[in-house]
């Protein structure tokens, strides 16, 4: 997901979102269903994440400073079930009232599910990112590419980079 | 890539300026907005808040539309013309009936050039027959007082006697405040000894406010609610701001609520709705062009817009309604029931007081009559939408009695 880029700036001037809050691992029930191994979030640059499965399905997600930096989500246009994605491609957008954002896939793979009730209630991104405000479910095709991304620690330094602009 | 969509939004025009320095120039509120917890955006070159942490740009709006908000617009371009000549020289550049007006009275007007196409909208107040008080857009700032200085020039080559003093007042001198929404008559009254039961839409006074001297207290705004904007001493402008938030009424709001009121009260931004390319009458604001004006032919492209008064103009600018799916932005291509492509979208987004998707662009006038029903392209999706009249949702001014 891309953030405009004069909403980045203004981090600069406001309480940081607090990451570690959330660095321990909540699995909600509703995610999935098998294999609940802990499973560690991954970020790419445009500030998706993606939490891999043993059993091969990528849950995707945006961060809370994406949700923070969008603020009110009114609308979540999510990829339809079966699309198949290649990693970085555009697969949707969530829509604030001052902005709209488009949505990239952190990884390949097949769409398996989407967030229906993130459909009908978008709000979900603002008030649960990590847990019920998530986007949708990728069958990987190709675990390899998950090496590109970053790891929390990773994510957190990149998001220092991004401020000192 | 949203960026630079955002950007164009919000700074067309001003890329270069905005983004020349890292940091742009600040108002005198500036310190003030970062404590009260502003997430500050350069804004046309200006760094200013597009939100504040306590509130929700939603739930911003919503305040403002039963409240009343604070917003600090000390960007925009306060100029003071005085002089015996002046109402005459300014009528040159605009295509405003000022002789017309009433002492203390205002009315929005627009620069236009040869062709008929609008360069900034702006209000103009006469104080008297040899003082104006106008303000313009920040996005505008270097072009209007070029332009506005260019006129004088122009007006002086067949009146070299002409008496005519013009200030631009720097946001370092002078501050505006906005107090908009239903409650802000109220809590402005608290704080000044001036009656402002008289003071009607559109129309100025000089007072004090919160014991500073020397404010003027202008009836209107951005918002389709009743308001005002208060021009400040800059040194007194945090003084009157906080007074005005001692008022559980009135609550800060950023330019990410002042965009959607706007958009919902069906009024205009520059750069986006209304351009060089945009004569008045296209832009469906031919009322500003007024009617001695249209006798005395005596503006710029007066002979491109007075024929488009006639004869109609060929594109309108409309509002939009969709009831579902997302919010046409900017650049958003309109077609026909029949999906030929008829215009564009100029500014979109969903509106909170009604809870659907607002828009305004330009369609041929053939599509333009209220409930025509379009299509617009998000994304590559096409989404059904209605040509609605504006505003969106109803205005409260503050207006005269009608005698």
């Amino acid at each position: 997901m891309s953030i405009p880029r004069f909403l980045i700036r203004t981090t600069q001037l406001v309480k940081q979102p607090i990451f570690s809050q959330y660095s321990c691992q909540i699995r909600p029930r509703f995610v999935h269903t098998s294999n609940c191994a802990y499973a560690a979030r991954l970020y790419t640059d445009k500030h998706e994440w993606v939490e891999v499965r043993d059993n091969g399905i990528g849950i995707v997600g945006i961060s809370d400073y994406a949700q923070d930096a969008l603020g009110d989500v009114i609308y979540a246009q999510l990829p339809d079930v079966n699309t198949v994605l290649k990693q970085k491609d555009e697969c949707g957008a969530l829509e604030s009232v001052k902005a709209a954002s488009e949505l990239y896939s952190p990884v390949s793979g097949k769409v398996v599910e989407k967030n229906k009730e993130l459909e009908e209630t978008p709000s979900l991104i603002n008030s649960s990112c990590y847990e019920k405000g998530w986007l949708f479910k990728v069958e990987l095709a190709n675990n390899d590419e998950v090496k590109n991304l970053m790891s929390e620690e990773q994510y957190k330094e990149f998001l220092k980079t991004q401020e000192a602009h | 890539m949203i960026s630079s969509k955002i950007i164009n939004r919000l700074c067309k025009n001003v890329l270069k300026r905005a983004f020349a320095t890292e940091k742009g120039e600040v108002t005198a509120l500036y310190d003030f907005h970062v404590q009260k917890g502003g997430k500050i955006v350069n804004f046309g070159g200006f760094m200013l808040p597009v939100q504040y942490s306590d509130l929700s740009i939603v739930n911003s709006h919503l305040f403002t539309r039963k409240n009343a908000s604070l917003f600090d617009v000390s960007h925009m371009l306060q100029t003071e013309i005085k002089g015996k000549n002046c109402v005459e020289y300014f009528e040159t550049i605009c295509t405003a009936d000022i002789q017309g007006l009433k002492n203390n009275s205002g009315t929005l007007t627009v620069f236009t050039n040869e062709k008929g196409g609008i360069l900034d909208d702006l209000i103009v107040t006469k104080i008297s027959d040899d003082q104006l008080y106008v303000v313009s857009n920040a996005a505008r700032k270097d072009h209007d007082q070029k332009h506005i200085l260019k006129g004088l020039e122009n007006y002086k080559k067949t009146n070299p006697s002409a008496e005519i003093n013009i200030t631009f007042l720097e946001p370092k001198e002078r501050s505006l405040l906005a107090l908009q929404g239903p409650k802000a008559a109220e809590a402005l009254q608290k704080l000044t000894s001036t009656d402002l039961s008289t003071v009607y839409f559109m129309t100025s006074i000089v007072g004090d406010v919160a014991d500073v001297k020397n404010c003027r207290i202008t009836r209107c705004g951005y918002t389709g609610e009743d308001g005002f904007e208060i021009s400040i001493p800059a040194e007194a402008s945090v003084k009157v701001a906080n007074a005005l938030l001692g008022n559980e009424n009135v609550k800060l709001a950023g330019l990410g609520a002042r965009d959607s009121l706007r958009l919902e009260a069906g009024l205009c931004l520059y750069g986006n709705d209304i351009t060089t390319e945009t004569t008045p009458v296209e832009a469906a604001l031919t009322w500003l062009v007024q009617k001695k004006r249209r006798e005395l032919k005596n503006f710029p492209g007066a002979d491109v817009i007075l024929q488009q008064i006639k004869e109609g103009s060929a594109v309108k600018r409309i509002g939009m309604i969709s009831e579902s799916g997302p919010p046409a932005r900017q650049g958003a291509v309109i077609f026909s029931e029949d999906e030929k492509e008829l215009g564009k979208i100029t500014s979109g987004c969903p509106s909170p007081s009604i809870g659907k998707n607002v828009a305004m662009g330009y369609v041929p006038t053939t599509h333009s009559k209220v409930g025509t029903k379009l299509k617009l392209q998000i994304r590559n999706k096409l989404y059904d939408a209605v040509v609605s009249k504006m505003p969106f949702v109803p205005s409260h001014y503050y207006s005269a009695p009608k005698k």
